[in-house]
Formats: C-alpha cells, structure tokens, sequence
C-alpha cells in the first residue's frame, strides 16, 4: 500500500463518520470566527434552540469591517457597529471566547490564529473566511468554509466535507535578493492559473519553502485559495517548533517537548502519491505583481503585460475584459505606471516580518508625494511589537503613519477604500473588481514592492533599489 | 431544519457568459453587513448592476429586460473567491433555482448546496450550446431534472448529464439539510472525541 501524504493524516484522523456516496464528517479542533460570517449562524442555533456544543475549540475576533482609526470611539458606522455588537452579545450568550475591538489580542483572525498559539500543527481549522488556508503553515488542515457550515461547527464542532485531491507544488533552489514569499505565492498561481487549485488541497514543498520563516510560509498558503485550492499545507519542522514554543495557548514544559514529538510525524511518506505533482525552480522568482482582474494575472515587474498572442484562446474575453477594467493595454510594459495608493496589511501580509521589511526600506527615503499609503498591522500584537522596534517611528520619518489592525482595504468593508479609478498597489490577495471599493483598480505585490512603490510613486523593480 | 424541495425546474434562463465571476462581484464587501439572511438578492451583481448613482446599468442582462427565469447560465469558475455564503443567498433572494456553468469555484459549490440553490455542471460545449440557444431566443425553456440529474434543452431534446453526490441529492430533493444529520451523530461525535483523549 502506497503511504500516506500529509494531508491525508490529519484529514483522516479526523473522520468521524463516512458517509456512503457522500461527503466525511470530519472533527473541527479549532474554530474560528468574526463579526461577518457568523451572526445567520448564530441565529440558526438559537433557532432551533440549541448552545454551542463545544464553546472552548471556538474563538472570536472582529476584524474585517472594523475602523482602523480611533478604534477607541463607538464604530460609527451603524451596520458595522451592530454586526460587531451582535458578535459580542452572541460569544457573551455562548461562552465563547472573544478578543473584542482594544483587547491586546484582537486582530485579523488569520493573524492572531498562529501569533497566539492557537494554530498548532496536525490540527483541523476552520473560519467562515477563505483564507483560512493560512493555518496550512503549521502542518494543519485549514479551510475556509459558509455560513451555513459555521453553523455546523456550533452545534456539533463537525462539517461534512468531500475529501479533496491532493497536489504537490516543489519550489527548489535558493531565492534571488529582492524575491519573497509572496513573490512564490504569485508566481505559482500565475502558473497555475486562478482555477489551476480547484478540488485540490495542496502541499508545498522543497528547500525554497522549507528555508522560509513561518510568516512566509503563512504567506503562502494563505493564497492557496487563489488559485481555486481549498487550502495549502507545508510540513512542520524545527522553524515550525521554534515558533510555536511559549506562545500565549501552545502546550508548555514537558506537554510541548511531547507535543514537538508527535508533531514530527507530520510528513508525507516518501512513496505517498498525489494527483498532482509540479515543480518550480526559485531562481526563475523574481519580483511579481497582477495586471489584471484576478491573482492568476501575475508577471514580472520587471516584464509585461502578456500580449494577445500569449493569452490562451478560451481565456482573450477575460483578459480583453481585465485589460478594460483596468486601463491597460496588452503588452505594456509594467514598470514606470503612476500609482495613487500604496496598501500595507492584510492577513497575507500584515505581520511583523511584513513591516519590518517595509521599515528597513523606507529608512532614510520619503514618501513620493502622489502617494496616499496605509499600513495597517494585521493585530494589536504587531502593532505593539512595532511601535516597540521603532517601526512606527521610520513609518513617520518617510511621511507614513501606523493605522490600526483590522482587514482594512483588502476587502474595504470598512472606511478604507481606494476611491474610484485610483490606481493602488496592495500587499493583500485580491485584485477583483472593486474589491478595495467601487471602481477601485488593484495590482497585488510584495511588502518590499509596495514599499518601492510608495517611495517612487510608480511600479518599480525593487531590486534595483536595494 | 426543513428547506424547499428540490424536484425538477422547467423555466427560461438569464444567460451571463462571462469567466472568473467572483463573489466579490455576486455580491460586493460593503452589502455584507447584515445579520440576517434575507434580502441580498437586492444587491445580486450590484456594481454590474447599477452605477454610482445606484442607476440600473441598461446593458446589464438583468436590466435589459430582455431575459428571466429560474438558471443562471454562466462561465467556468463561478464562485471564485471568498467563502461568503452571502453568495448563494443572494442568487437565491433574486430567484435563481440552478446555476448552470462549466466549472465552479469550490466553497461557492458547497455552500449553493446548502441553501437549496443547485450549481449544475455541465460540458463546454454543451453550456455554449444553452447559452447561444437562450440568446438567440430568450424564450428558450431548460429543464433540470435532479432526480435524473439531467439538463434538456426542452425544445430539441438534447440534454446533459450532471454529477452530484447522492447524499446531496437526497438532501435537495427532501429538503433536508446537514445539521439535522449532524445532530443525529452526537453520540458518534462524543465516542470519537473520547477516542482521542
């Protein structure tokens, strides 16, 4: 019998029941939730009057439309504020722990998941939020999934799931200077295309991946879903154990040395299969960013935008309707096009790593007067850590300014929206249409990239200023 | 908790031949505010849909009044994006029965199954065939049959097979759904975390 992958040992060791012609019913271990996805299912428990089955393996943080100035004041818009009032009232109800609006530990759930030991390896994770995959770092099964399913999760802490088929992404070799995680993340799916993933869970592998801190691996597998995978998982390793020791909520003592142990047998065997296998080569990385309406329109920033001859026959309307969209022409040259906003957060990459980068750039330069910049730390935890590295103090040196955490303009629920028709580059994972608001233009890149932006006020290669 | 049954729908269909429909434009960030799950059929494909002025957009397929009916026809990859389930309450809200594409987008697929709202796949070639049938003539019927899982072009005959897994196709045509299944596990439920203490 072949072995087993990864991912197939936590999945399968989290089969409650198969259902014959069906999906599993698989065992949550950890469930998070926010203000957004979770009141229809709240109300559905209540309705048919039942409590939440297991309130301890269920956290809560308001994030994605929370302000991200003066988080001191009553929220005032009034839809946000009873949607977050209600995520209280429903946590108070069910015993479920809550890191309310200034509670230190309150932050973009992605974020305070791992920051807070709560994401642990082997472990299935599940968010009414589809970058959930971020957990995947760890060694764990984690996936976004509906309403409905949270509602699941409430009253029984299961979901019913198809199991997915397995791919295996190999990045091998080293990273050129200038070349991050998010520059792989974007790589990848502009390889695989934005469905490329669809009915797969993948792991990434190979010395590219494994010479990545732990905030880079989040990275990563944070954007598994934009590329249509459900979600994305790297086995744990020393950088992995090292992470996790003395976390707030990770196991302590001789519970963590027992811990790392059972941890370790967290691979996949050398003879597992899976269904699908690609290789990479890091030195073919350099620095990427979207030209158009979806993560899977990605070049180089240093090349252009593909011309029609490039473009696969089935794919010309989408394109032909991106290039529409967003003002650009097939074949341009990507570099030099003036940028108006500069966007530094998100669960992608707003953490402490994610600005450290940007403040070790920005030290000594200016902000480029066309630029309007947000850099919003994706927890109370960043926020602290970088006022406390002096972070905040280059921020201000180069004309920028520390907002306050929460999902911000990547999906622009709350007042940080990127006006119509303005052009941003953006640290976060999508490049919809209006995502970052109505009519809002979006080409996603790296911290380090955006940073450059910020300074030069066009899209530039940032390895030629470093 | 009981949901509408599923049995068979015979109706016109409102074609959008368009890739890569994310959520985000089934349903834009700023309308997910509420707390219920009612009414986001309202704001079903609202950028697409009216412009800034909140103006319908005259050209939009919904607002030509051109086309109507119960199916969605609509390009590979529906549903990509964010897991909102707010999604499928909207399609729902605004009336679609069945989204018919060649392709969907993964969490989109499972949470349309959980709200009653039937994303049927078809070939290609056979979603083209509907789509420049509906077209040519808006008046065209389609007939989706789940218990058969079959799609008939009803004035030609042709038809196409779907695939769904039987657990859910019992769900649909019963109106049955996941919880009360779930809740008849506890025991189950209780016995495997015991397992693992």
């Amino acid at each position: 019998m072949a072995g087993k992958t990864l991912f197939d040992k936590v999945w399968d060791s989290h089969v409650v029941h198969e259902i014959q012609g069906g999906p599993s019913v698989l065992y949550i271990d950890r469930h998070l939730i926010h203000e957004v996805t979770s009141p229809q299912a709240f109300a559905g428990i209540d309705k048919r009057g039942l409590s939440v089955f297991r309130p301890q393996n269920t956290v809560a943080t308001p994030d994605h439309n929370v302000p991200t100035m003066d988080q001191h004041l009553p929220i005032r818009d009034q839809l946000s504020r009873y949607q977050v009032d209600k995520l209280t009232e429903n946590c108070k109800k069910h015993n479920v722990t809550l890191y309310g609006l200034n509670d230190p530990f309150q932050g973009i759930v992605h974020v305070i998941g791992p920051q807070l030991g709560l994401t642990l390896p082997g472990m299935t994770i599940v968010c009414g939020d589809s970058h959930t995959s971020t957990h995947g770092a760890f060694g764990s099964v984690a996936f976004g999934i509906g309403t409905s399913e949270v509602e699941m999760v409430l009253a029984t802490q299961c979901i019913m799931q198809p199991k997915p088929k397995k791919m295996r992404i190999n990045v091998e070799g080293k990273l050129s200077k200038g070349v991050g995680a998010k520059d792989i993340i974007l790589y990848i799916i502009a390889k695989i295309s934005a469905s490329g993933g669809t009915g797969y869970f993948i792991e990434y592998a190979g010395s590219a991946i494994r010479s990545l801190s732990m905030e880079g691996r989040m990275t990563i597998c944070n954007m598994s879903i934009e590329c249509g995978a459900r979600g994305g998982l790297i086995a744990p390793d020393e950088i992995t154990f090292e992470y996790i020791k003395g976390r707030e909520f990770a196991p302590k003592g001789i519970e963590y040395d027992a811990a790392v142990a059972k941890w370790r047998q967290l691979t996949t065997d050398e003879d597992a299969v899976f269904d699908v296998e690609l290789n990479y080569d890091a030195a073919d990385i350099a620095p990427m960013i979207t030209y158009g309406t979806n993560p899977g329109m990605g070049a180089k920033v240093s090349g252009n935008i593909p011309t029609l001859d490039e473009i696969e026959t089935g794919n010309v309307a989408t394109f032909n309707k991106a290039m529409q969209y967003m003002g650009f022409e097939a074949g341009e040259e990507l570099v030099g096009k003036a940028v108006d906003y500069v966007f530094v957060g998100s669960c992608t990459n707003g953490r402490i790593e994610d600005l450290r980068e940007v403040a070790q750039f920005l030290k000594g330069k200016k902000k480029a007067p066309n630029i309007t910049a947000w850099i919003v730390p994706g927890s109370k935890q960043v926020e602290k850590q970088a006022i406390e590295e002096g972070i905040t103090t280059i921020l201000e040196e180069a004309g920028f300014k520390l907002r306050q955490p929460g999902c911000s303009a990547c999906l622009a629920m709350n007042d940080d929206k990127i006006p119509e028709g303005k052009l941003a580059v953006s640290t976060s994972n999508r490049n919809f249409e209006g995502r970052q608001g109505p009519g809002s233009r979006t080409m996603l890149a790296s911290p380090l990239t955006a940073a450059a932006v910020a300074v030069t006020g066009k899209i530039v290669d940032p390895r030629t200023l470093i | 908790m009981a949901r509408d049954k599923f049995l068979t729908v015979t109706s016109t269909a409102v074609p959008l031949p368009i890739e890569n429909v994310d959520t985000d434009q089934i349903i834009p960030a700023r309308f997910l505010k509420a707390t219920t799950r009612d009414g986001f059929g309202e704001n079903l494909f609202r950028d697409w849909r009216y412009d800034k002025e909140d103006k319908p957009k005259v050209d939009f397929v919904l607002n030509t009044g051109k086309y109507s009916g119960a199916i969605l026809l609509t390009g590979k990859n529906f549903g990509s994006g964010s897991s909102r389930e707010h999604a499928a309450w909207a399609i729902y809200d605004y009336g679609f029965k069945v989204v018919i594409s060649s392709f969907f987008a993964d969490i989109f697929k499972g949470n349309a199954l959980n709200n009653g709202l039937l994303p049927a796949q078809v070939s290609e070639g056979f979603l083209q065939k509907l789509i420049s049938a509906v077209t040519k003539d808006p008046a065209t019927k389609i007939r989706v049959d789940l218990e058969k899982q079959e799609i008939v072009l009803v004035e030609t005959g042709e038809k196409e097979n779907f695939d769904i897994n039987d657990y859910k196709k019992e769900c649909m045509i019963n109106g049955y759904d996941d919880i009360d299944y779930l809740l008849n596990l506890k025991t189950k439920i209780e016995q495997f975390e015991n397992s693992r203490a």
